[in-house]
């Protein structure tokens, strides 16, 4: 059934004319245009989709619209404020944190949604906060790398 | 190159690393095609604001192409690469060029583009020398301009110079900068798709959003090699904005909306026929050793076997095998079509536009000029994007809708059951050790699923025979080639069987292959690999679980040493600390060739441990990363890469040679921690408890 699901995009308000239980990739791609978030396996088992919703990090494939009706999502390309990066993606740049990059904004949301609660993360507990996110070129040494250096810069030296 | 040409090069033997056929045949080392331009015009082009545009038809996938190549422009004009634009795998605008793959872009296409930037500076400078009236010997370049020593106010640009016109002047061949003299090569330099990717605004082919497109989602026997007999599409044409489309067996439902597309599909009925081999994921050995053996035939022979064997002291014989492997890029297949002015260009992800477009014409019965394929950034290949039935299927489609853009995006299931695999395969050993134990004295290999390609390396065997089997159609299922094809099935067959020698003939694995190996290269590239990790020469098993292997793919050499812990009550292995070192020539880019190496340890670290294709008759059972196991983050060990230092030796690839060895070290190492010898593919926790109980009680 159509309804009109309004949320907050990246800071923005929008409004999409789509039924309740489309799920909210989709709806990011192509109503709203922003195809920073990737589809890997439609089923919330690889993690490319993450998104951010209330700061909680999602996997917008297997999340209804309906679902954060009010809310607010954050993507990839809602990260960077004005040009300036921010500091995770700052670290995967700095790291070479990637390959192919199609994991990459994945890994880059379910890296902040952690940090934001965490900087001072040990590496273990990094591993278990992106446990649910595949990479397949291998780049998971330097993501490691980057994440921990991003909590440092974020004020969280250890 | 046309589609023939193509093929006469693959039956030439040209090309066989990226096709694996089960033929008996060793890769053979491909000759340099002759269908780069000789003009350097092809891959450079200074724009009239002296901006400096590289073609080449390679693809970025994720392994740095667009970085490496641009920094071998830099070097010659004297530019940052940061300055060098690249326009990569548009088969209109970039000169012809073999696929993205078997590790040839370095080894191939880097000497030509290098030698057209030295030939577009040495013509930069003459045209300079004519403009100022100065010696080439009183110029200097840098950054885009060129300046006399003599007079540095006098100077002249690159765009001022050249005018966006074509550069007319030839010199024929230049050589490029003395390595001593480059100060781009051999340094840091940052990822020109950094930022793109970490911003995501890099674009994929599935992220094109082409105003119209309709996405197609096509409707997919229940098993491999099944064609389409009937079907009922009313339920799905009852949905709103739903289009069927039929060309022969293809049936496919459009729809603005992928996910609209994927449900209405759901609604077609099908039904399908054609036969299911009587085969399964536990059965495969079997058949593939039973059909190969009618067709064995010698493919390498020195010396007799009987006699060797006679000689030996010790003997080993083992069966190593392998299950089918998937490529399972992130980014499943994705192309888009557009049938418009009576040509088709499509956009792909893929590692091959070149074989794509002619694939693509082909098809559509269209003279290859009539196609036009682009490539975007591709989300991963690893073997499994040459082939382009992703970019058939979308242009297929697109030619009967005219004008508007169609999008095939495989989803996980179809990318699972349409891919071409890393072949099962089973390699036969039986060898033997001299009482002295420094001599193989008979090695004796016979393969069936792939070919005895990279099945040598530089150890001294003066008795050996390997059998490969002729008949090509082995496999009941697709199979394709998978990042070092037969490589690391024959490595991890070698490399173990080795370790299984020396340990039953009390010997450190290390000084086993000391004794054997024939190449100094390989041999000091050994004693690195020992060095940096801290080997303690011990017979095995010593417990520690410590395990060491040798590879090649071509003239790359790799040795990789593994250390991992075994739980002895589930089976599971864990790899804690994992060591290569490479030697592949002069690296150009240092970080990127390290990225290689990393990712290939880390890939194959789930290609050891768990990743297989389970499959009944032509189904396939994994159809997504549940029961599809990738390694995850909990998986990554310590991670070490030693590059030897090879001064100026021609540049290897690196795709392939880290990826050769990584199974049989690790293999290895469950041995040295356990006494357990694995000899399957993926040792999964099940195969590693099956190997414990071989153990004799001490
Ligand atoms: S696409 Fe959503 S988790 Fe894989
Ligand atoms: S960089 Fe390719 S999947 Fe992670």
């Amino acid at each position: 059934m159509k309804a009109t699901v309004s949320f907050v995009l990246n800071g923005k308000p929008v409004t999409v004319e789509s039924p309740r239980d489309r799920m909210l990739v989709w709806a990011l791609r192509d109503e709203l245009g922003l195809t920073g978030t990737k589809v890997g396996c439609e089923a919330g088992l690889c993690g490319a989709c993450t998104v951010l919703v209330d700061g909680e990090a999602m996997p917008s494939c297997s999340t209804a619209l309906g679902e954060v009706a009010g809310k607010s999502v954050l993507t990839i390309e809602g990260l960077a404020v004005e040009g300036k990066l921010n500091p995770v993606q700052e670290a995967f740049k700095e790291h070479h944190a990637f390959q192919c990059g199609y994991c990459t904004s994945g890994m880059i949301m379910a890296a902040w949604a952690f940090l934001k609660k965490k900087p001072k993360a040990t590496r273990s507990e990094i591993v278990e906060a992106m446990e649910g996110n595949l990479c397949r070129c291998g780049a998971h040494v330097r993501i490691l790398d980057a994440v921990e250096s991003a909590g440092k810069a974020m004020g969280g030296a250890r | 190159m046309r589609r023939r040409d193509f093929l006469e090069s693959v039956a030439a033997g040209t090309l066989t690393f990226f096709f694996t056929t089960p033929l008996g045949s060793a890769p053979i080392i491909p000759t340099r095609p002759g269908a780069y331009p000789e003009d350097f015009n092809a891959y450079l082009k200074i724009a009239a604001d002296g901006r400096v545009t590289c073609m080449v038809g390679k693809v970025e996938l994720g392994q740095g192409a667009m970085t490496v190549l641009a920094m071998l422009v830099a070097e010659e004009l004297e530019l940052d690469p940061a300055k060098v634009d690249m326009v990569l795998g548009d088969t209109d605008l970039c000169p012809w060029d073999m696929p993205t793959g078997g590790s040839l872009t370095m080894w191939h296409t880097a000497p030509v583009l290098r030698g057209a930037a030295a030939e577009a500076r040495a013509v930069l400078l003459r045209m300079a020398s004519r403009a100022m009236g100065a010696p080439v010997s009183d110029l200097v370049l840098k950054d885009g301009a060129i300046w006399m020593k003599s007079a540095p106010t006098r100077r002249t640009t690159f765009g001022e110079l050249v005018q966006g016109r074509k550069l007319e002047r030839h010199l024929g061949k230049v050589k490029p900068k003395p390595l001593a003299d480059c100060t781009v090569i051999g340094r840091r330099v940052p990822r020109k798709d950094a930022l793109a990717k970490v911003t995501g605004a890099a674009k994929y082919a599935g992220d094109l959003r082409l105003p119209g497109t309709l996405h197609a989602c096509i409707l997919r026997p229940p098993a491999q090699g099944q064609t389409l007999v009937s079907a009922d599409t009313s339920a799905a044409e009852r949905v709103p904005g739903v289009r069927i489309v039929r060309d022969g067996s293809l049936l496919a439902v459009l729809h603005p909306q992928p996910d609209t597309a994927r449900k209405a599909l759901a609604l077609v009925k099908g039904t399908f026929e054609g036969p299911e081999p009587d085969v399964d994921d536990a059965r495969i050995y079997q058949y593939l050793v039973d059909k190969a053996a009618p067709g064995q035939r010698v493919v390498i022979s020195r010396g007799d076997v009987a006699v060797g064997e006679k000689r030996a002291a010790t003997v080993v014989e083992a069966e190593y095998r392998n299950a089918y492997e998937s490529h399972a890029t992130l980014e499943p297949h994705v192309s888009v079509a557009q049938w418009e002015g009576g040509r088709m260009t499509v956009w792909s992800s893929t590692q091959s536009p070149f074989v794509f477009r002619d694939a693509v014409a082909e098809a559509l019965k269209l003279p290859g000029d009539k196609v036009h394929v682009i490539a975007q950034f591709v989300g991963g290949g690893f073997g499994g994007k040459l082939a382009g039935p992703d970019a058939v299927e979308a242009a297929r489609i697109a030619r009967q809708v005219p004008g508007v853009p169609i999008q095939v995006a495989w989803n996980r299931e179809e990318d699972f059951f349409l891919d071409g695999y890393r072949p099962a395969a089973v390699v036969k050993l039986r060898s033997g050790l001299d009482a002295g134990r420094g001599a193989i004295t008979f090695w004796d290999s016979t393969v069936a699923g792939v070919s005895q390609g990279e099945a040598e390396l530089a150890y001294e065997m003066q008795t050996s025979r390997y059998q490969a089997p002729t008949v090509s159609s082995l496999h009941p299922l697709k199979v394709g080639a998978w990042r070092a094809p037969n490589a690391h099935t024959n490595a991890f067959a070698r490399e173990s069987q080795l370790d299984a020698l020396a340990a039953k003939a009390g010997l450190d694995p290390v000084t086993l292959r000391r004794r054997l190996i024939t190449d100094a290269r390989l041999l000091n590239l050994l004693d690195l690999a020992v060095e940096t990790f801290g080997w303690e020469p011990a017979p095995g098993p010593t417990g520690r679980g410590i395990g060491l292997a040798c590879g090649a793919w071509r003239q790359g050499l790799v040795v990789a040493i593994a250390q991992v812990s075994v739980d002895k009550a589930t089976g599971a292995v864990k790899t804690e600390r994992f060591l290569e070192a490479v030697d592949v020539g002069l690296v150009v880019n240092p970080d990127g060739a390290r990225q290689q190496v990393e990712g290939a340890i880390t890939q194959c670290i789930g290609q050891a441990l768990s990743e297989e294709i389970r499959f009944k008759g032509g189904r396939i059972l994994d159809k997504n990363f549940d029961t599809y196991l990738l390694p995850r983050f909990s998986a990554i060990p310590r991670i070490q890469v030693v590059f030897a230092d090879t001064g100026t030796s021609v540049t290897q690839g690196i795709g392939e040679p880290p990826v050769v060895p990584v199974a049989a070290a690790l293999a290895n190492a469950v041995f040295d921690a356990t006494g357990a010898r694995v000899t399957h593919v993926p040792f999964t926790p099940k195969r590693v408890l099956e190997a414990l109980k071989q153990v004799p009680a001490k």
